[in-house]
């Protein structure tokens, strides 16, 4: 492996992709106009109030009334109050047609007096993008107003004991991780099983194994082109999901080796399939057959814990559902443990499609 | 070293199923040469010269290019060798200067982008994509990529194929550069004219098998009708030198022709006309194009595209 030759080959490979507006539409604009089309679809604009239903489980004790007190105060908010004796506020809330409320826990005060944690429960409708987020904002507001007041009253160490957790998931927060996912599987699907099979009628590879470059470098040097169309892409999907829809999930370092080792996934299946079909219109065909149920049903615009169940078995055999269900844990859920889970099996199916592309993957025919 | 093998040549076949491609050639490429391998489509010359560049396996025989058997030791070859494939193509979006440059990297060996324009004739393009290239300055800028490396020898497939004539002279002028540096050009053609003013030697090929081979003017020699001197007069002259000379002497019209077969034959015959006191105008001698000899050797080709010719081989055995 010589990287000055995989530079090179990265070099001449950028420079047909930029000067080729169909690949980079598909990778980067595409992914773009979806997450602004769904998240214009998903949040419904207007500064109306929105109704909170709000479960007191501590007796309405003076702190759990100072923090419903701090809830009003933000003034986008009206509250109803919803009586202890519901069981299951999650399917209460549902059978309301999926309107937000919270729980304050049984022991609020005493907890916060004893300085241990609190945890709030939240519960948003995911599809409403708009709502889960004024939602959100306004009790992480309070949360801070309760912070504030207890720093006031009390030495500042405590503020660090008050660990008050939230669980607010939106449809934003849901797509970034599914978008990013598109982006993996698609930039190289649409144009790797393009480029092999049209190099491979053109006699291209076949004109490069008369140079020093070998096909591995080749290889590396595909993958390496879109990682970085991937790590851009990634950034725009948080960049725009963050700036315009207040998303919540940000960067985190987890996020990383989905970002290599997704597109080392792709490049290599969209090159086993390129090189093996016998011309580029077969292999648009099997390119497309690969790619199109993925980009659906691999978790990227619905989640996959809301299909049916033989739709969601579907699911589990399609290499991108593992990476973005790792970057779900990664982003939205903090499971790191799920996530390590999902990049175990991700680098697994890398290494065999890459073995597989390399073996299939000719510079010349025989 | 003039006179070393730059490519041998032993017992080569290369067959496609039933096919047989190639069909027991043998010879050799001396150093400098430029070497034309001359014939109609479908005879087999890109199977030939893809076997010398490592890129097919011969079914039978051996191939050695500098000394190397391209199969096996294609890494070295590749660094010593230019290649221009039959139909050469190349990414559409890069430019012939970032073109060169990757080729000159990947080989890692610095050399000047314009230099190599220059040399190629296209500097004037240097800038465009590929894909606006006319057929011609695509043929260059493979010319280009081949010469990048400095090769020993380069194997040119039927580099003027499609080309205005213009376009063809252009590619000659480059082979003859080459060649003044001693570089070794092994080349494929369909057109006579291309390789009798470009070549040292040419091998005619047809079925997979060598028909003639050498000098175009030993192959004109040896396979050629002999020099005709015509006249015009009445076929009373004709009958004249018929009766006084021991050459053919034929009529077409009013037209006389006589069979020469050595210098001094013109004399002779222009001589006995003067003689017979019969009036006679426009003198002149003809004698056989490589052209010619091709055809009669292989039949008619058409040019550009088509199949193989009739195939009329006259009962003429290679040499
Ligand atoms: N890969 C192949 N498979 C089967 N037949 C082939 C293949 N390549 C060439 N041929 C056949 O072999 C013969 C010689 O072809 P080729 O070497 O390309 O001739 P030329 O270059 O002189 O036109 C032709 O009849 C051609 O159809
Ligand atoms: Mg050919």
């Amino acid at each position: 492996m010589n990287l000055r030759r995989v530079y090179l080959s990265l070099q001449t490979l950028a420079r047909t992709y930029l000067r080729n507006r169909v690949g980079l539409f598909f990778a980067l604009i595409f992914p773009v106009i979806l997450i602004l089309l769904f998240g214009a679809i998903f949040s419904n604009s207007g500064p109306t109030t929105t109704t909170l239903d709000v479960q007191n489980l501590d007796h309405h004790s003076p702190q759990s009334q100072n923090f419903t007190a701090l809830l009003n105060e933000t003034g986008v908010l009206s509250l109803t109050f919803v009586s202890p004796s519901v069981g299951n506020l999650s399917a209460y809330l549902a059978g309301q047609g999926g309107t937000p409320g919270i729980v304050i826990p049984a022991g609020f005060q005493a907890n916060l007096s004893q300085d241990r944690p609190v945890r709030i429960v939240v519960y948003t409708n995911p599809t409403d993008g708009s709502q889960s987020g004024i939602v959100e904002g306004a009790v992480q507001g309070a949360i801070n107003g309760l912070n504030l007041e207890k720093a006031g009253g009390r030495p500042y160490v405590f503020l660090v004991g008050l660990n008050v957790g939230s669980t607010v998931y939106t449809y934003i927060d849901y797509l970034i991780p599914g978008l990013i996912g598109f982006s993996i599987l698609t930039s190289p699907m649409f144009s790797v099983v393009n480029i092999a099979s049209e190099y491979k009628k053109d006699k291209i590879f076949r004109q490069l194994s008369l140079t020093p470059l070998t096909r591995g470098e080749w290889l590396v040097s595909a993958i390496l082109w879109f990682i970085v169309l991937t790590a851009i892409s990634a950034f725009l999907m948080i960049a725009i999901g963050q700036g315009l829809f207040h998303a919540h999930v940000g960067f985190t370092w987890l996020l990383l080796p989905f970002l290599v080792i997704g597109p080392a996934l792709f490049v290599s299946l969209g090159l086993l399939a390129g090189s093996t079909a016998k011309d580029p219109e077969s292999a648009a065909v099997v390119g497309n057959l690969i790619t199109f149920p993925m980009m659906f049903l691999a978790g990227t615009f619905f989640p996959v814990s809301e299909f049916p169940s033989w739709l969601a078995a579907v699911a589990h055999v399609l290499p991108l559902y593992y990476v973005i269900d790792g970057m779900n844990n990664a982003l939205l859920y903090g499971n790191v443990a799920a996530s390590l889970e999902d990049l175990l099996v991700v680098t697994v199916l890398t290494a065999i499609f890459f073995l597989a592309a390399i073996r299939a993957f000719r510079w010349r025919e025989k | 070293m003039p006179g070393e093998n730059v490519v041998e040549i032993r017992g080569l076949v290369k067959t496609y199923g039933a096919l047989r491609a190639v069909d027991g050639i043998d010879l050799t490429v001396q150093r400098g040469e430029v070497f034309s391998f001359l014939g109609p489509n479908g005879a087999g010359k890109t199977t030939t010269v893809e076997i010398l560049e490592g890129l097919r396996e011969p079914t039978e025989g051996t191939v050695r290019v500098l000394g190397l058997d391209p199969r096996t030791d294609s890494a070295r070859l590749i660094r010593r060798t230019g290649v221009i494939p039959q139909d050469f193509r190349f990414f559409d979006k890069i430019t012939p200067r970032e073109a060169i440059e990757f080729y000159a990297g990947l080989f890692g060996h610095p050399k000047d982008p314009d230099t190599l324009l220059h040399q190629v004739a296209l500097e004037e393009k240097a800038q465009d994509r590929y894909e606006n290239l006319s057929g011609g300055q695509k043929q260059k800028l493979g010319l280009a990529l081949a010469l990048v490396n400095d090769p020993e020898v380069i194997f040119l497939d039927e580099p003027t194929t499609g080309l205005d004539p213009q376009a063809r002279r252009a590619i000659w002028e480059v082979v003859r550069s080459l060649r003044a540096r001693g570089t070794t050009v092994f080349l494929t053609t369909h057109y006579l004219e291309e390789a009798q003013v470009l070549s040292d030697r040419v091998a005619i090929i047809q079925h997979g098998r060598l028909i003639a081979l050498g000098t175009p003017e030993s192959i004109i020699q040896r396979y050629g009708r002999p020099e005709v001197l015509q006249l015009e007069g009445p076929p009373a002259l004709a009958e004249y030198l018929r009766r006084s000379l021991s050459l053919p002497v034929r009529t077409e019209g009013n037209q006389v022709e006589v069979e020469i077969s050595r210098k001094e034959d013109v004399l002779t015959v222009l001589t006995a006309v003067q003689a017979s006191g019969i009036p006679w105008e426009r003198v002149s001698t003809t004698r056989d194009t490589l052209e010619d000899v091709f055809i009669r050797l292989v039949g008619r080709m058409e040019d550009g595209e088509g199949g193989t010719g009739p195939g009329t081989l006259p009962g003429v055995e290679g040499p």
